[in-house]
């Protein structure tokens, strides 16, 4: 009798949990344009713009809204994150305004969003991200070219001890490596970029959730080796060079070498809105455009667009 | 005596037929409201049933299709002409390679996660049991009503922590503690998940495992007492052998919890696509991959139907462990 009632207690909370999520969810579908009072000036309406999408890019969002709501406070932007995947999946269902992506999309994406909105997504590219390669302080490694980075990482790939790049550790050879869950716009970049796009990545890689969790982990674990966009960059993590080729000149990642294309894995930073956006819309896309905007990517860590 | 004698009357006087209509003059509005609050209590009872029925059908409905109609090629669109890979339940329990998003040949084999889910309740309920079960003697038994109420309150406590949170002290204190403590290079891996588990199991078997020696008859207490038992002898020899069923029921449903957590074995195992050699590996769980890789998959992908068929395994799972508890209860009534 007890445990079938203890039963029904767990089955009453989990349920009562289940509702409120659902609800939440709900109502954050919901408000859309929905005015909130946010006690900055006496304007009237409030307008909201939904931007969902990348994980590498939702600090970068984040600081656009913020940025952007000094300039014109009746435009409330939401940012949520979540990865490049859930962004697109919002613009194909209709449920954000602008996703953000940290690649281009898929065909079949394009395809799937014209099926549903009768015209093909816009694209607008508004920035770079280079992909860092982070380690932690206390290895003495300075470099790294990529093909070494497809051995470690590449299915079947031959480097998993530290000595075999021609460093020794203290604390173990043991190489571990830090990755991100197989869904996630860096995921897709590094597997493209570096490993091929016709291999696949070494399982048996700490698969993070977020940018930021990866160097977190890294910055926690003196034998690791983790891939995350520059702009996640802290303290207690170290970037190291890297080069297409051995023999190659090694590139720090930075402004400059992005421009070029010296430094072999940086990439473009994408916002998608289903078709020709809405004034308010454009308006703010046009805003991320100007100096003042470009200058929140570079504030934020990455690489902001070359002036014309 | 006399008090008695003078409330005779008025207490006699509730049956008889002067006072009766005024019951039987309760207005309709009332009748109706009972009969409705009635019917709501009903619907509330059902309701659990229908909930449990109407999950099993969609998570069936979203998964069964590539068990039966084979795969769509990785991308949910299935291209004229290419031939279909069929789906092979075997390759997908019992082979090691995940590659859901491969570009070249997606694989899904769920052996390592299988694996990974089990190490984890594995080393979880060999830490929970003794401790849940210990627990369980030392508030039945030796203690007294007030340490008793206390503990309780905290015991269950234990259980409203949330598992993010739970998630939370593992990635950032319990990671660091086995770093430090075992000298290992990652401290995100099976020891790490199996100890927030067993912290988060042992509420269950505490309570579960409590109630199940409150059920032992005293006359079996006062039994072994007149035989001259000690105190251990009395909880070894009779108490545990005579709630031995409620007890493993206690185990199990905490076993159902420990397969069923996700937040926290996602933010403590490392989550890792690994066969663990030794405990201080990092493993991956099932319930983890379907919580890290389910938001961003196309729907009606091949991706997404297994990750739903990931969801039908764990439910036969849970079903399962709940069906054993529910057997092995159902075995102490019929003493």
């Amino acid at each position: 009798m007890m445990t079938k009632k203890h039963q029904l207690q767990w089955g009453v909370r989990v349920g009562a949990v289940a509702a409120i999520a659902a609800g939440l969810a709900l109502s954050g579908c919901g408000k859309k344009e929905e005015a909130s009072a946010d006690g900055v000036k006496p304007v009237g309406k409030i307008t909201s713009i939904q931007n969902i999408g990348s994980d590498t890019m939702v600090n970068l969002a984040q600081a656009w809204a913020e940025g952007y709501h000094k300039v014109d406070p009746s435009v409330s932007v939401e940012v949520s994150g979540g990865g490049s995947g859930i962004g697109v999946a919002a613009l194909i269902n209709g449920t954000c305004e602008i996703a953000n992506s940290s690649r281009a999309l898929e065909p079949d994406e394009v395809t799937k969003a014209k099926a549903r909105h009768g015209h093909d997504p816009k694209e607008h590219l508004v920035g770079w991200d280079a992909l860092a390669i982070y380690v932690h302080p206390s290895n003495p490694i300075t470099e790294i070219s990529v093909e070494e980075l497809s051995e470690i990482y590449k299915e079947g790939g031959k480097i998993d001890k530290w000595s075999q790049v021609g460093v020794t550790l203290p604390g173990g050879d043991e190489m571990i490596r830090v990755s991100r869950q197989n869904n996630s716009g860096t995921y897709h970049y590094f597997r493209e970029m570096v490993v091929g796009k016709k291999s696949d990545m070494k399982l048996g890689s700490r698969d993070m959730n977020g940018s930021k969790d990866v160097v977190e982990l890294v910055s926690r674990t003196p034998n690791s080796i983790g891939y995350s966009g520059l702009g996640y960059k802290t303290a207690k993590v170290k970037v190291i060079k890297v080069s297409k080729k051995k023999g190659d000149p090694h590139v720090e990642p930075s402004i400059a070498t992005t421009w070029d294309k010296s430094y072999p894995i940086a990439r473009p930073m994408f916002m998608y809105t289903p078709g020709q956006p809405e004034p308010h819309v454009q308006k703010y896309l046009d805003w991320i455009l100007t100096d003042a905007g470009q200058k929140v990517v570079e504030e934020s860590g990455y690489v902001p667009l070359q002036k014309k | 005596m006399e008090t008695i004698e003078t409330n005779q009357p008025s207490s006699s006087a509730v049956l008889t037929p002067a006072t009766a209509p005024k019951r039987g003059r309760r207005s309709a509005a009332a009748v109706l409201g009972e009969r409705c609050i009635e019917g709501l209590i009903r619907l509330c009872g059902i309701s659990a049933i229908v909930f449990v029925f109407a999950i099993f059908f969609f998570v069936f409905r979203e998964g069964a299709p590539i068990l039966f109609g084979g795969g769509t090629g990785g991308h949910g669109v299935t291209e004229p002409g290419a031939a279909k890979p069929s789906f092979d339940l075997a390759k997908f329990l019992f082979t090691k390679t995940w590659y859901p998003t491969s570009l070249n040949t997606p694989r899904y084999g769920i052996g390592a996660l299988i694996i990974g889910t089990f190490s984890v309740t594995l080393l979880a309920m060999v830490i929970a049991v003794p401790f849940g079960l210990g627990a369980a003697v030392f508030l039945s038994e030796f203690c007294g009503k007030k340490v008793r109420e206390t503990l309780k309150i905290t015991i269950e406590l234990l259980a409203a922590i949330p598992s993010v949170v739970w998630g939370f002290i593992g990635l950032t204190v319990m990671n660091v503690v086995i770093q430090k403590v075992f000298k290992v290079q990652v401290g995100l891996n099976v020891l790490n998940a199996a100890i927030l588990l067993a912290l988060m199991s042992v509420p269950i078997i505490v309570s579960i495992g409590e109630d199940a020696l409150k059920a032992v008859p005293d006359s079996y207490r006062e039994a072994g007492i007149a035989m001259g038992c000690t105190r251990w002898q009395l909880v070894w020899r009779v108490l545990l052998p005579a709630a031995k069923n409620g007890l493993l029921a206690a185990v199990l449903l905490g076993v159902g919890r420990a397969v069923g957590e996700t937040m926290a074995v996602l933010m403590a195992t490392g989550h890792s696509v690994n066969i663990p050699h030794s405990i201080f590996d990092s493993v991956r769980t099932l319930t983890a991959t379907i919580a890290a890789e389910l938001g961003e998959t196309a729907e009606g992908s091949d991706h997404y139907r297994v990750l739903f068929l990931i969801g039908i395994l764990l439910f036969t799972i849970t079903f399962i462990v709940n069906l054993l508890a529910d057997f092995a209860v159902k075995g102490i009534r019929k003493k």
